[in-house]
C-alpha cells in the first residue's frame, strides 16, 4: 500500500449534525407496523417482511443477556429508539449527486479525499441508508461487487440469499434479532473467485439523528483464492439522549480465500455498541479482524471466527480503549470446527480516568479434532487510580493434538519510563501518550497507515489530560 | 444414637425436610445452633438448583445426583473402625490425629500437654462447643460461599455435626502436622464435615484433611466446609487429599480468611469421587500476607471436576499465587474458573494464576475459565492457561535413549505432577501421595493415551 499524507483529526471533527428533513421517518417504538414500514420503504419483497417479522418475535421473546453481561444495558429503552431514518436516497454513484447536508457530513470527516487517495472504492452511510457508493472502474470489471446491503439483497439475491443469516443466525443474541427486525443499510461485498482486490474497500458509517438506533447489516463474501481488505469508521456526534448502533456482520471465506476486516469506531460516548460480528473460513480460508473501539458508552462486540475447513486460519487483532464514563467489553470468539485449524488473539485495552475495558473470550476445540492450535494474549494498561479492567476467557478443549495457550496481564506505565521521557522534555501528558502508544505500537503497526495514524492521534487526544 | 432411632431418620433423603427436621429433633446440640441450622435448612429450601448455564457452573455437565438418595449414616461398626483406624497412616510424624467414619468420631489421639497449656484446641466441634463455646462462636458460621454452591452451603450449616476446629494461639509454633481422616462408609451416606482453623497472631503450623471411603462399591455423598483464619503473621499449611470412591458426589467449600504478614498456603490432591466441586476462596484483609494456593487432579473414566477460585485483594501490597494443573484420562473432564479480584484500595498486589492441562485422551475434556477484575492501578497480576499433551519431541528423545515409550510416559506424566507434589512438603505424604497416584495410573494401560508417537512421523 503506497504512503500517504496523515490525515487532519480533529477531536471534536465528528461532534457536528445537521437538521436534516427526513422524508422517512418510521417514529419511536418497534411493532409489525415499524417492519411494514421499513420494507415499504424500501420497496423490500415478501420474503424479506416475513423474515423481519419472526426476527421481531425473537428479539421480543429473548431476555437481555443480564446473567453476565454489565447492568448498563437495562438503560436501553427501546420504545424511545427511532428504527428508521432517511431521505429516502438511493445511494448516489458521484459525489456531486449527494444531497448538501450529508455531503457536507462527509466532507467535514473527510470520506471522498480519503477516497481519491487511497480506496478502491467507498460507501458512505448517513443514518439508516446508503448516501454514496463508489468502487473503481477496474475492479468492477473484474466482477467484484461492493454496494449498500439493500441494494445487494435487490440486485444479487441469489448469491445474498446464499449466506445472509446463515453465519449469524437471528436467535443468536437479543441484538442479532433486532438486527434482524430492522436491519438497513451495511455493505454488500462479492468477490469472484481467484480476484485479489488489492487495495481497501471501505465503508463510513455515521449517526446524525438523535434518539436513533443505526441496524447496519454487512455480508462480505469470498469466493475460492480471492482477497479482500474491508475498512470501516464510525462516528456520532454527542446528543443528550443516548443512541444505539447493532450492527450484524457475516464474513464467508470460501477456500483459500482471505479476508481481513478493519474497524476503527470512535462513537461519541452515549452510543450504545452492541454489534455482532462472526466469520466462517473453509479450507485454507484465512480471517482477519483487526478492531480498534474508542468512544460509545458501551460497547459490547466479540468478532468470531468458525474455523469450518482443514488449516484454516483465525486471528482477531483488538485495542480498546476506555476513558470516562465508558465501557469497552470486547474480546474474540474462536470456534474451531476442522482438523488442522489455527487461531489467534492479541488483544490490548488501556483503561484511563475512571473508563472500564473488559475482555471475553471463547476457545472451542471438540474431541473429533486433531492437531488444532490457539495462542490468546491479553494486555492491559491502567492508567489512574480509579479506572478498572477485567478478563474473562473461556476455554474448551478436548481433541488430538490441540493446544491453547492464554496468558494475560494487567500493569500500569511504569514510573521509571515517565520520569526519563519528563527529564528530556516531554510533559507528564505527552510522556504518559508515548508510553501508551509505545504499549499499542505492535499492533498498530499491522493497520494500515491511514487507520494507524488515525488511531494514534486518536490515543494522544483520550490521553490528554488523563494524567493526575 | 440408637438404630431404631436412626432407622427412622433414614426414611428420607437428605434433600427432604422430614429427613431435616427428624435429624434436628434427635440432635443433642445446644438451642442456639439448632436454630441456626433450621434457618441454613429455610434457606437451601429456597435457593434453587444450579443449572449449568448458571455462570458460576459454566461448562459443569454432571449435575444429574439426586440429594433423596443419599442418607445420614447409621453407627459405624466396630468392623468398619478398625479397618478406617488401620487405613489412616498417610502421615506418621505428626502433633496428632482425629478420625471421624460417617460423620462420627471414632478415634482422638491426645494433643501433648505442652500445647494444651499453651491453649492450643484440637477436637471436633460438638465437644468444644461444650468446652471452648466462645472460641467456636468466634468463627463457626462467619464465613460465606461466594462461587456458586450457596444451596450446598446451606445444606451442610443444617446438618452439620461433625468435623473439627484447631486453634493455635499467638506466637505457638508446631513443626509436626494435625491430621484428620473423613472416611465415607455406610451404603448412600452422606458427610458433613466442618473444618475449622484458626491461627493466632504469629502462629505457626499445619493441617492434613484426608477424606476416603472405606469401600469402593458404595455410593456416598459428602459436603465439606473447611474455614481457614489468619491472624496477623500467623503462617498456616493446609493440605487436603480428596480420595473419595468414584460413585460418591462430593463438595467441599472452603474459604481463607487472611490479616495482614500472614502466610497462607493451601494445596489440594483430587483423585477421587464421581463428581467432585472444589471451591476455594481467599479474603485477603491485611497488608503484606502471601497467599499460595495449589493443586493437582488426576482424573478418569466419567469423572468431573469442577474448581472454581477467587483470590480478592481488599489491602495493599499483598502476594497471591495459584497454581491447578490438572491431567486429563479417558472422558473425564475438569473445569477450572478461577478470578483475581483487586479492589480500589489495594494497590501494590502481585497476584497471579495459572491453571495447566495436560490431556492424555482424545476424549478428555479440560475447560479453563481464569479472570481478573482489577481496580487498582498500581499492581502487576496476570493469569495464565495452557491445553496440551505431553510433547512429542520429547517422548522421540526419550526412545532414542532407549527407555520405552511406557516408561517414558510414565516419566513425563509424573514430571508434571512433580512440581505440585513436592509442594505439600512432607517426605512421607509425598511418597505415600505419589503410591496413590501411581495406583490410579496402574489400573490402566497408560500405553493407550497420547501421544500417537508413530503418527507423527507422517507429519
Amino acid at each position: 500500500m503506497s504512503q500517504t499524507e496523515a490525515i487532519d483529526i480533529d477531536r471534536d471533527k465528528g461532534n457536528f449534525r445537521y437538521d436534516v428533513k427526513y422524508q422517512y421517518d418510521a417514529g419511536t417504538g418497534l411493532t409489525e407496523d415499524t417492519i411494514d414500514y421499513i420494507s415499504e420503504a424500501k420497496g423490500e419483497e415478501q420474503w424479506i417482511n416475513e423474515f423481519r417479522k419472526r426476527a421481531l418475535k425473537v428479539f421480543n421473546r429473548m431476555p437481555m443477556p443480564t446473567h453476565w453481561a454489565t447492568k448498563d444495558l437495562e438503560n436501553i429503552v427501546f420504545e424511545n429508539i427511532r428504527y428508521y431514518l432517511s431521505q429516502g436516497q438511493m445511494p448516489s454513484r458521484s459525489w456531486e449527486d449527494v444531497p448538501d447536508e450529508v455531503k457536507q457530513t462527509f466532507e467535514r470527516l473527510g470520506i471522498p479525499e480519503q477516497e481519491r487517495k487511497f480506496l478502491a472504492g467507498v460507501e458512505a452511510q448517513f443514518d439508516s441508508e446508503a448516501a454514496y457508493s463508489h468502487m473503481k472502474d477496474a475492479l468492477e470489471k473484474d466482477g467484484v461487487i461492493f454496494v449498500g446491503s439493500s441494494e445487494g439483497l435487490k440486485k444479487y439475491p441469489h448469491i445474498f440469499k446464499k449466506f445472509f443469516g446463515k453465519v449469524i443466525p437471528t436467535n443468536d443474541n437479543k441484538f442479532s434479532a433486532l438486527n434482524s427486525a430492522v436491519f438497513s443499510g451495511g455493505s454488500f461485498i462479492y468477490v469472484p473467485p481467484g480476484v485479489k482486490v488489492s487495495q481497501p474497500l471501505q465503508a463510513y458509517f455515521r449517526i446524525n439523528a438523535e434518539s436513533f438506533g443505526q441496524f447496519e447489516r454487512t455480508l462480505i463474501i469470498a469466493d475460492e483464492g480471492s482477497e479482500v481488505t474491508y475498512m470501516e469508521g464510525c462516528t456520532a456526534p454527542k446528543f443528550e439522549t443516548s443512541t444505539l448502533h447493532s450492527a450484524v456482520v457475516e464474513l464467508v471465506a470460501l477456500k483459500n480465500a482471505k479476508i481481513q476486516y478493519i474497524t476503527v469506531q470512535n462513537w461519541s460516548n452515549n452510543v450504545f455498541n452492541l454489534v455482532t460480528k462472526r466469520a466462517w473460513a473453509e479450507e485454507g480460508a484465512e480471517v482477519k479482524w483487526i478492531d480498534c473501539n474508542i468512544g460509545s458508552r458501551l460497547t459490547m462486540k466479540y468478532p468470531g471466527v468458525v474455523l469450518k475447513g482443514r488449516k484454516a486460519r483465525g486471528e482477531v487483532i483488538s485495542i480498546a480503549l476506555a476513558n470516562d464514563g465508558q465501557h469497552q467489553d470486547t474480546g474474540a470468539k474462536m470456534v474451531h470446527q476442522a482438523d488442522e485449524t489455527t487461531s489467534n488473539i492479541i488483544s490490548k485495552s488501556i483503561s484511563v480516568g475512571q473508563g472500564r475495558s473488559t475482555y471475553r473470550g471463547l476457545v472451542q476445540m471438540p474431541d473429533h479434532l486433531k492437531g488444532c492450535k490457539n495462542n490468546t494474549e491479553c494486555d492491559a494498561l491502567l492508567i489512574n487510580t480509579n479506572s478498572r479492567t477485567d478478563t474473562y476467557p473461556a476455554i474448551n478443549v478436548q481433541g488430538n493434538g490441540n493446544s491453547v495457550q492464554h496468558e494475560a496481564s494487567v500493569s500500569k506505565v511504569s514510573a521509571e519510563q515517565i520520569f526519563y521521557m519528563m527529564q528530556r522534555g516531554l510533559s507528564e501528558g505527552e510522556a504518559m501518550s508515548l508510553a501508551v502508544n509505545g504499549f499499542v505500537n505492535d499492533l498498530v503497526r499491522q493497520f494500515p497507515m491511514e487507520y494507524s495514524v488515525e488511531l494514534k492521534r486518536l490515543i494522544d487526544m483520550e490521553m490528554e489530560g488523563s494524567v493526575g | 444414637m440408637s438404630t431404631e432411632a436412626t432407622a427412622v431418620q433414614n426414611a428420607s433423603g437428605v434433600g427432604d425436610s422430614a429427613s431435616f427436621e427428624r435429624h434436628l429433633s434427635l440432635s443433642a446440640l445446644p438451642e442456639k445452633w439448632k436454630k441456626w441450622k433450621s434457618e441454613y435448612w429455610e434457606k437451601f429450601e429456597s435457593l434453587p438448583l444450579p443449572r449449568n448455564r448458571d455462570e458460576h457452573w459454566r461448562f459443569a455437565k454432571r449435575i444429574d445426583f439426586e440429594l433423596n438418595s443419599f442418607q445420614l449414616p447409621e453407627p459405624v461398626s466396630d468392623e468398619n473402625v478398625a479397618e478406617a483406624l488401620s487405613r489412616s497412616e498417610l502421615v506418621t510424624d505428626r502433633t496428632s490425629r482425629i478420625v471421624f467414619v460417617d460423620n462420627q468420631l471414632v478415634h482422638q489421639e491426645p494433643i501433648p500437654q505442652e500445647l494444651v497449656d499453651q491453649g492450643v484446641v484440637f477436637m471436633p466441634i460438638a465437644e468444644a462447643m461444650e468446652k471452648k463455646p466462645e472460641l467456636v462462636e468466634r468463627y463457626l458460621f462467619q464465613e460465606s460461599t461466594d462461587l456458586g454452591s450457596d444451596k450446598f452451603h446451606a445444606l451442610h450449616n443444617a446438618y452439620s455435626e461433625g468435623g473439627y476446629i484447631l486453634y493455635v494461639p499467638k506466637n505457638v509454633e508446631i513443626d509436626a502436622p494435625f491430621v484428620t481422616y473423613h472416611w465415607q462408609a455406610g451404603p448412600g451416606a452422606a458427610l458433613f464435615p466442618h473444618i475449622l482453623v484458626a491461627g493466632g497472631a504469629n502462629s505457626r503450623f499445619s493441617v492434613v484433611d484426608v477424606q476416603q471411603s472405606l469401600f469402593e462399591d458404595r455410593e456416598g455423598f459428602s459436603c465439606a466446609v473447611g474455614n481457614v483464619f489468619a491472624e496477623e503473621g500467623a503462617k498456616i499449611f493446609r493440605k487436603t487429599i480428596q480420595n473419595f470412591n468414584t460413585r460418591t458426589v462430593s463438595f467441599q467449600l472452603d474459604t481463607n480468611n487472611v490479616d495482614r504478614d500472614t502466610a497462607v498456603r493451601g494445596i489440594n490432591l483430587n483423585l477421587g469421587s464421581r463428581r467432585a466441586r472444589f471451591e476455594n476462596e481467599v479474603r485477603i484483609n491485611g497488608a503484606g500476607s502471601d497467599v499460595k494456593l495449589y493443586s493437582l487432579t488426576v482424573s478418569d473414566n466419567d469423572q468431573e471436576f469442577d474448581q472454581r477460585t477467587l483470590q480478592i485483594h481488599n489491602a495493599p501490597n499483598s502476594v497471591s499465587d495459584l497454581l491447578y494443573k490438572n491431567a486429563l484420562m479417558d472422558e473425564s473432564r475438569t473445569i477450572f474458573s478461577g478470578l483475581i479480584k483487586v479492589a480500589k484500595d489495594a494497590q501494590g498486589t502481585d497476584a497471579y494464576q495459572t491453571n495447566r492441562n495436560l490431556l492424555l485422551n482424545d476424549t478428555a475434556q479440560a475447560n479453563s475459565l481464569p479472570g481478573l477484575e482489577i481496580e487498582a492501578n498500581d499492581v502487576k497480576c496476570s493469569h495464565g492457561a495452557t491445553t496440551g499433551q505431553l510433547d512429542r519431541d520429547e517422548l522421540f528423545y526419550f526412545l532414542q535413549r532407549g527407555i520405552s515409550k511406557m516408561v517414558a510416559q510414565q516419566l513425563m506424566v509424573f514430571g508434571f505432577f512433580e512440581e505440585v507434589i513436592e509442594q505439600f512438603d512432607n517426605e512421607e505424604l509425598e511418597e505415600n501421595l505419589r503410591g496413590l497416584i501411581r495406583g490410579k495410573f496402574e489400573k490402566k494401560q497408560l500405553d493407550a493415551v497420547a501421544p500417537k508417537l508413530d503418527d507423527s512421523n507422517h507429519d
